[in-house]
């Protein structure tokens, strides 16, 4: 408990989290609330479905497919970039999705998908099928991203294959002397597991800087099963779908990972640039 | 499950495992990142489960030099990312020290407590200690007039160390009523704004596990001085460094802030603010 300045006494916030109200709830709970919990749990559940016949996947995506490289964006900016810039520059197949609910969102169907629903798609290059990407734009929950790394990568995962992660950030998370008011953003911060060996195109993330969320599972995930990987992150100011943050991610078609995979970057731009048009006809308040 | 650095798991028959728990300040978890990087204590693996809330960041412990190499030709100094669960050992001293640096997920906090204390037991880890807080304004009017730590022993663990404890001059953490609204509730242990403390306490009693509890009354705010007060604490008994009263001079700068303790309270003030 703490006083605040009018004299009012209230509960104050705890870092331990909730901890001890979750116990005794757990020693309250009849079973009715358990079938509660566990019909939540199963609501929760993330599926990997096969594109073709929208069952689910009996073994995690990568232990059904060979990979050699895995891009993943996370978030509408990454998902934009790679759309423009590495699957407009060859011809991808789909090969799956992840289908997950949570209070935040609720993942769209392949067949009709707008750029502002939310959508969890993977893609294998024809000419180069154990080239993978994943464009993520739905929000996955703290309690799913465990589930949604088994799904992908397995509980034996491969030590032979290289991922690369996109992501954003809001520029008031990144902690610096100055004030973030004056930071030059949109910048790019990289961040790299033990086994990731080429350089960076940008500097590392340095600390106290932290990331959450998915890119941050995934990054765990790497670096405990000493795959190669490296996150790419792009602290913005604006996290909606934005032409300037989307380039802001360009160094990376430089880096191996990417090299190869981009052909036409001229005609990647144009593309990018129709991409913003449609979505800011769309995000109008009267539509 | 636990998973080595290397290519396989070290022996920690016989060893000390130091550990937090993530509880009010903080202050547990403060303590061990003040331990990890005075002692230098090297990363050995990582617990890794789906319990805690995923979070990554660059090396917590780097120091100048490290810092120094990174900007210079080994401009790709890989990263000793620190994930939410990390072990690092001294094995010169047989300890081994476990650093949390997230919060569980909901309902994962029991499992979790359940998985740490069987590979406890089947590392063969000697004795636990957890470094933990209780919120101080839950203090009775006795607690408030003494000191604010405590310390709370499982009974296979008090078999060994009763004596040593004993000449420490330690408060053992009280009893309180169960329910505090109801007069005439039983006493038993409690640990508000403990996190899993007490989980952890009650499970190492029913497994015979030999476990400490070292505690700190505290609020949140900045928690740093409570951080220093816990390990100070913690040395009275394990002399991890030179005890203070041996040189009492020496003040609590003898503990090394770790870089990740950088800017706790976020980036600097815009100056148009002024």
């Amino acid at each position: 408990m703490a006083a605040t300045f009018f004299g009012e006494v209230v509960k104050a916030p705890c870092r331990a989290g909730t901890e001890d109200e979750e116990e005794e709830e757990g020693r309250r709970e009849t079973p009715e609330d358990r079938e509660v919990r566990q019909q939540l749990a199963r609501k929760r559940e993330v599926r990997l479905l096969r594109r073709q016949t929208k069952t689910s996947l009996e073994v995690s995506l990568l232990e059904k497919y060979p990979c050699s490289k895995f891009i993943i964006a996370i978030g509408n900016n990454a998902v934009a970039f790679l759309s423009s810039f590495v699957m407009n520059s060859g011809v991808w197949e789909e090969v799956g999705c992840a289908k997950l609910w949570n209070e935040w969102c609720r993942t769209a169907d392949s067949t009709h998908l707008s750029s502002t629903e939310a959508f969890c798609g993977f893609y294998h290059l024809k000419s180069n099928p154990s080239v993978f990407l994943c464009q993520c734009s739905c929000y996955v929950a703290e309690d799913q991203q465990y589930q949604w790394l088994e799904k992908v990568f397995g509980s034996c995962p491969r030590k032979n294959m290289q991922i690369t992660v996109l992501t954003c950030r809001h520029v008031t998370d990144y902690k610096t002397l100055e004030s973030t008011g004056s930071l030059p953003s949109p910048f790019l911060k990289a961040l790299k597991t033990q086994n990731f060996k080429d350089p960076a195109c940008c500097p590392l993330l340095e600390q106290p800087n932290i990331v959450h969320d998915l890119p941050a599972a995934v990054l765990s995930y790497c670096q405990v099963w000493k795959i190669p990987a490296i996150l790419y992150l792009c602290y913005t100011d604006v996290m909606k779908l934005d032409l300037i943050t989307v380039e802001a991610f360009k160094p990376i078609l430089s880096t191996r990972s990417l090299k190869s995979l981009v052909k036409n970057i001229p005609q990647s731009t144009e593309i990018l640039k129709k991409l913003m048009t449609t979505n800011e006809i769309q995000s109008n308040i009267y539509t | 499950m636990f998973v080595p650095c290397g290519e396989s798991a070290p022996d920690l028959a016989g060893f000390t495992l130091l550990m937090p728990a993530v509880s009010v300040g903080n202050v547990g978890q403060l303590a061990m990142d003040l331990i990890i990087s005075t002692l230098n204590m090297s990363k050995i693996g990582y617990f890794y489960t789906d319990c805690l809330v995923p979070m990554v960041g660059n090396n917590p412990y780097a120091t100048a030099e490290g810092n120094s190499t990174e900007l210079s030709i080994n401009a790709e100094d890989p990263l000793k990312s620190s994930k939410e669960h990390t072990l690092y050992s001294l094995p010169s001293r047989k300890l081994v020290a476990l650093q949390l640096r997230s919060i569980f997920i909901k309902y994962k906090s029991k499992p979790f407590c359940e998985k740490l204390l069987s590979w406890v037991k089947s590392s063969g880890c000697a004795r636990v200690i957890v470094l933990s807080s209780s919120h101080s304004y839950q203090r009775n009017d006795l607690q408030l007039r003494s000191t604010p730590f405590r310390y709370l022993l499982t009974p296979s663990m008090q078999r060994s160390v009763q004596n040593k404890i004993k000449s420490l001059n330690w408060q053992e953490m009280e009893k309180s009523r169960c329910i505090p609204e109801i007069d005439d509730s039983e006493f038993c242990i409690r640990i508000p704004g403990g996190g899993i403390t007490k989980t952890l306490y009650d499970e190492s009693c029913s497994k015979e596990i030999q476990m400490a509890v070292l505690l700190k009354f505290v609020s949140e705010g900045d928690n740093i001085p409570d951080a220093l007060g816990l390990v100070e604490y913690l040395n009275e008994w394990l002399q991890i460094i030179k005890p203070l009263s041996d040189d009492p001079t020496a003040s609590t700068s003898r503990w090394k802030i770790p870089s990740s303790w950088r800017l706790l309270f976020g980036s600097g003030l815009p100056p148009a603010l002024f």
